[in-house]
């Protein structure tokens, strides 16, 4: 494999709602099976940035989208079959999300929507997102129970356990700990590092040291501009090439 | 605690002035029509200039309007329903159609029927008929389906409809899996409460399709044909009021005694319908 080609690559990516300027021409790229930290202060345009990453901007009626994303050398922006894309940039969002669904049916919904229909297959697929999710072993005697009554860690285990159950090569994260508590956390960054060994994936967060602990490159995102982009330990040294990089990571910023 | 006391007596009596009169309301027509209505009042067709018999072909009337008049607008109503919430992006046009919406439904009744009458009657040729006045019923409850249709849609979660968008549904998918399921409640009860408008309108049926009187074979559901004139319990109850002099004293009380609980039963089912839905209510 071309293992120096990037996995994802964004060339000067602007993005506006009306007139509002949100993204001002990102530029960075990410390497198949590494974890880039994106780091930043409430809106600076993180989770604008996922958004159009799988194309769920579509959806915000006034976004205009401009530059260029590629994924595997495909064009995102311009690429005709969105529901494809989707299933290949997993999307994990902030608060947990059960769908009014039975906890099967939430992991086997992708899927199903994706044309799969064989129940062996089903089956085997919803027992190893659920186990790579680290849910399994929780909610496998109640399968047929509705999702959106488990607890807001297992509901977010469930999240990522959908995240996943599309086959997905690229996996983003927005802030998946902002709802759950430091155990769940921990245990959701453990699946984390052994999801790496075979996914690209991009952890928006707003707990830096979970950036450190995790990211192998790490980006500092403000008002919309890429400040600081380097290796993890980079960053976070008592010397980032960014004295913003610094003051956001120790807490001085404003 | 005396402001606490004076908001509790000021609000109870609000609930009771607008409890007591529907009380009052159906005790009067209780004790007033009770005494006429029987089984053969409902299935004979009314005699004697309408001062005897039973109220056969007004009942079954008023049932066909509202049968047909619902099927032509729930589905249109619906599905309308589901493109301007789900689809339609928020530009000028978007807003010109849910003001228009909004405008429709405060149409008066009298105007749907005069619109009725040029539209159906005349210029598309169906005459005077069971069909002409359920389109035109069907025209006038569209809006209210649509604006109830819409609240039922949007009082599923945005979220929902995100965590499909993420994992590659298409926003058919998403409707057809997620959205329609939960809104299921919301809908059929703003449907079911057109049932009663439509059962109770007069103006809209007088000219498109509506007779003082007609007779129609008894004891037959299959009765009338689309292109009939047919009789309605409302104008029923007009005519035996207004039109007929020296008829029995119980007999406009017994008509509205009979529209009224069939509208309330229709509400009653609707309330059963939502209860049982609701407690499968998934979060």
């Amino acid at each position: 494999m071309v293992n120096n080609q990037p996995k994802i690559s964004v060339e000067n990516l602007r993005l506006s709602y009306g007139h509002r300027e949100v993204l001002h021409g990102l530029s960075f790229s990410v390497a198949p099976k590494e974890i880039l930290g994106v780091i930043g202060p409430a809106q600076s345009g993180k989770t604008s940035l996922l958004r159009c990453l799988n194309r769920t901007i579509d959806f915000v009626s006034n976004a205009f989208v401009s530059g260029s994303i590629t994924i595997d050398g495909e064009d995102v922006l311009r690429t005709s079959d969105v529901h494809t894309l989707r299933r290949k940039v997993g999307m994990v969002s902030p608060l947990p999300v059960g769908l009014p669904l039975s906890i099967y049916d939430n992991v086997a919904f992708a899927p199903r929507c994706a044309g799969i229909k064989n129940k062996d297959e089903l089956d085997a697929r919803v027992e190893r997102c659920l186990r790579q999710a680290a849910l399994w072993d929780e909610v496998k005697d109640r399968l047929h129970t509705l999702g959106t009554k488990l607890s807001g860690g297992q509901q977010q285990r469930l999240t990522i356990a959908r995240a996943l159950s599309h086959d997905p090569e690229i996996l983003c994260l927005d802030e998946f700990s902002i709802a759950i508590d430091p155990v769940t956390t921990m245990r959701i960054e453990d699946v984390l590092k052994e999801l790496k060994s075979h996914m690209t994936i991009l952890l928006v967060t707003n707990l830096v040291q979970q950036a450190r602990r995790l990211a192998d490159r790490t980006m500092f995102l403000w008002n919309g501009e890429i400040v600081e982009l380097d290796r993890t330990e980079a960053i976070f040294s008592n010397q980032p090439r960014d004295k913003r990089t610094y003051d956001y990571i120790h807490g001085l910023f404003g | 605690m005396r402001r606490e006391l004076v908001a509790r007596i000021v609000l109870g009596a609000m609930v009771a002035a607008m409890v007591l009169p529907l009380l009052a309301i159906i005790a009067y027509l209780v004790a007033k029509g009770a005494p006429l209505i029987s089984l053969k009042f409902l299935t004979t067709n009314p005699t004697h200039g309408m001062r005897e018999g039973g109220i056969w072909s007004a009942l079954l009337g008023t049932i066909y309007l509202v049968v047909i008049a619902l099927a032509v607008s729930a589905p249109i109503g619906v599905l309308c329903a589901v493109y301007l919430n789900e689809y339609a992006k928020d530009n000028w046009l978007t807003r010109m159609i849910n003001l228009a919406v909004v405008n429709l439904a405060g149409v008066p009744s009298i105007v749907h029927a005069l619109f009725g009458l040029g539209a159906f009657v005349l210029f598309a040729g169906i005459g005077r008929s069971i069909l002409a006045a359920s389109l035109t019923l069907a025209i006038m409850t569209l809006p209210v389906i649509i604006a109830s249709t819409k609240e039922a849609l949007a009082a599923v979660p945005m979220s929902f409809r995100e965590a499909c968008w993420n994992v590659g549904a298409s926003r058919w998918q998403t409707i057809w899996s997620i959205v329609l399921p939960n809104s299921l409640s919301g809908i059929l009860t703003g449907v079911i409460l057109q049932v009663s408008r439509t059962a109770g309108e007069t103006a809209p049926i007088m000219f498109t399709g509506a007779v003082f009187f007609k007779k129609i074979q008894s004891g037959t559901l299959f009765a009338y044909s689309l292109t009939d004139q047919c009789m309605a319990l409302s104008m029923h109850l007009y005519t035996v009021t207004t039109q007929v002099t020296n008829a029995p004293e119980p007999l406009p009380y017994a008509i509205a005694l009979v529209l009224l609980g069939a509208v309330l039963a229709v509400n009653a089912a609707s309330i059963v319908v939502r209860s049982l839905l609701r407690s499968r209510k998934k979060w």
